[in-house]
């Protein structure tokens, strides 16, 4: 019976291994491989350290990656502020069955792939786009107005794509608040923004912070969106990488920055965890 | 003496349905004071509205002769202790009694001293940094009533807050319960569909049904006189016979389905020929009285004794298969009788209320 059990187990869980060992820890291991070749001045391929030297030697490389995470940063904390209210509302305000129709609405944009999407939003935005030929039909303004391909805008559209990965754990956290706890605190005399700051944040921890991660590393490994709408200015690291590979064919020095990518990401997730007091357990349970 | 409470023709209604039709009553300063009714009468709702998550569709409710007419629940004075408690899980107990002193903007110094002497006095000294799920059902209980307390409300209501408590520790925290509010003097309004409990606490009780106050009384009133058919029904238990006058005057006489003849008394007069219900409670039998001038006589087959120590009762049926509770006395004087017997039981005419249907 017991050895049954553990043959079908390791029978299920072969699958699962397999994709994790052939699709990412292989290729992994090469690409690690790769990041610490270099050649020699006599061009010679040998061991080095000097991919992730130029990382920090270069400003322009560490820069950029700065730049990313901060705005990765801003996505997913405006994502947070712009999720709650629409969480709310469809957890404790809204109608039941309004509620299995807002959520669908939520889910709609992502039934269409995000290239389509990020061009949606240019066709939109752009200097000959539709926003810009009504602002010239009313007189808003006299010449059209240059909307894409800045900051404002590529953030803009990283919140957009990560919008749903917030919602639907703050949903999933804020059914189990209990109404009463948010009565119980208007009756002690609590604002609103009191009981938004003392009982629905706190409850809702968990939610926040695995919406966070996800949203976090969505936008910092975002390639299409920074690329398309934040246009040459948008410096993002993941374009630097893309660079290295494919522009410069240098697929060391990519590899070297994929995994500095890597490292670092973690180690913001990491710093973010120990402020907030979590542990990555208790987030994904 | 002053209200603390007052309810003026208040009515609710959601639609079509009326859920508080009509009501008015005032609750004198500390005093207990229970609304007492099946689920579903409406007696929520009510509460709700005093506490201000509500708003009446007409009537006035006015706290210590404010009226509370578009107050927000935080303006209130007066706090709730929820059905569930409704403890902030993610604090622990001294910042759950802080919680609304804090919101005041008093100092942390007062708030420690005031949690302190708060937990005193519902008998959980030191506990303020334990944790919410540390504590026992009867704990969180007076938790809750201590975060209210230390509002200093003028009106403390409780939602049904016994409910979730096992037997054993409701019964206890009855008596708790009846002794703090009289150790604090805060006006106490209870609701509640547990008639035991308004009847042990309580000093006034008002019963609900669909919506309006039945009777409004002394649990003793309640009890020994009820005004209404649903107040005997639903205070206590009671036996009940359909029956018809037969003869009217100060005390009816009524025949009963059985064809037996009893006289009783009733609040009104009732012609002769009237449908009446006629209550009669346990422990107003005698059972095998020896004198039985003025009682009313009749005898009954024992089916089965429900034996419950102090609250034990004689399951009986009459001739006709109407089944009777008769109170039995646990003073070894009926122990010879067993399932089976015939025996006699008599009542006096002022034990019994007849109604009419």
């Amino acid at each position: 019976m017991k050895s049954g059990f553990r043959l079908s187990f390791w029978l299920f869980l072969a699958p699962v291994l397999l994709w994790l060992f052939l699709l990412i820890v292989l290729p992994h291991i090469d690409l690690l491989l790769l990041s610490f070749r270099g050649e020699n001045d006599m061009g010679d391929l040998v061991w080095t350290f000097d991919n992730y030297k130029n990382f920090f030697i270069e400003p322009i490389y560490w820069n950029t990656f700065v730049r990313t995470a901060l705005y990765a940063i801003v996505t997913t904390f405006c994502t947070f502020v712009l999720a709650l209210p629409v969480s709310f509302y469809i957890v404790k305000l809204a109608r039941p069955r309004t509620r299995g129709f807002l959520t669908v609405l939520l889910l709609l944009p992502f039934w269409v792939s995000e290239l389509v999407r990020v061009y949606g939003w240019m066709i939109l935005l752009r200097e000959s786009g539709v926003l810009n030929y009504f602002l010239l039909k009313t007189g808003l303004v006299q010449q059209p107005v240059e909307m894409l391909y800045n900051d404002a805008t590529m953030i803009m559209g990283l919140v957009y794509t990560s919008m749903l990965f917030m919602v639907v754990p703050l949903i999933s956290a804020m059914e189990s608040l209990d109404d009463s706890l948010i009565e119980a605190a208007s009756d002690l005399e609590a604002s609103r923004f009191t009981i938004l700051r003392t009982i629905i944040i706190p409850h809702c921890k968990p939610g926040i912070t695995s919406g966070a991660i996800v949203v976090f590393m969505l936008a910092l490994g975002n390639y299409l969106t920074p690329n398309l709408m934040g246009g040459k200015n948008s410096l993002w690291f993941t374009e630097q990488i893309y660079n290295q590979f494919i522009a410069s064919f240098n697929w060391n020095q990519g590899a070297a920055f994929g995994f500095l990518l890597l490292l670092l990401s973690s180690g913001i997730i990491w710093i973010g965890l120990k402020l907030s007091r979590q542990r990555l357990g208790e987030v994904a349970a | 003496m002053a209200n603390d409470l007052s309810v003026r023709n208040l009515i609710r209604s959601f639609g079509d349905f009326t859920a508080v039709d009509n009501i008015s009553f005032d609750v004198p300063q500390g005093s207990f004071f229970s609304i007492l009714g099946p689920s579903g009468c409406g007696k929520t709702t009510l509460l709700r509205m005093i506490a201000g998550f509500d708003e009446p569709s007409s009537g006035t409710i006015s706290i210590r002769e404010r009226d509370m007419r578009g107050v927000p629940p935080n303006k209130r004075p007066v706090n709730l202790v929820f059905q569930h408690l409704a403890l902030f899980p993610m604090m622990d107990v001294a910042e759950n009694i802080g919680f609304g002193l804090k919101r005041r903007g008093m100092n942390s110094a007062e708030i420690a001293r005031r949690t302190e002497t708060i937990l005193e006095r519902v008998d959980l000294p030191g506990y303020g940094k334990k944790q919410i799920r540390q504590l026992s059902g009867g704990q969180k209980q007076r938790v809750a009533i201590a975060r209210c307390l230390v509002m200093e409300p003028s009106v403390l209501l409780l939602d049904e807050p016994l409910g979730a408590l096992d037997l054993k520790l409701r019964e206890q925290m009855k008596v708790e319960l009846k002794k703090l509010q009289a150790k604090v003097g805060t006006t106490f309004i209870y609701i509640t569909h547990d008639q035991s409990e308004a009847l042990v606490m309580s000093d006034r009780i008002a019963v609900m049904n669909e919506g309006h106050f039945e009777q409004v009384g002394s649990p003793r009133e309640l009890y020994s006189d009820p005004q209404t058919p649903f107040v005997a029904r639903f205070v206590g238990d009671n036996n009940v016979w359909s029956g018809e006058v037969t003869e009217s005057g100060e005390r009816l006489t009524v025949r009963t389905g059985e064809d037996l003849l009893f006289r009783t008394r009733s609040h009104e007069s009732y012609e002769k020929g009237s449908r009446v219900d006629l209550f009669l409670r346990p422990e107003a039998f005698r059972i095998e009285p020896t004198d039985s001038t003025d009682l009313n006589t009749f005898e009954v087959d024992v089916k089965t004794i429900l034996f419950d120590g102090a609250n034990s009762r004689l399951l009986t049926v009459m001739p006709g298969g109407h089944e009777l509770l008769v109170s039995l006395p646990q003073n070894r004087q009926f122990d010879h009788i067993k399932p089976g017997d015939r025996i006699l039981l008599g009542w006096h005419p002022d034990a019994g209320l007849c109604f009419k249907v």
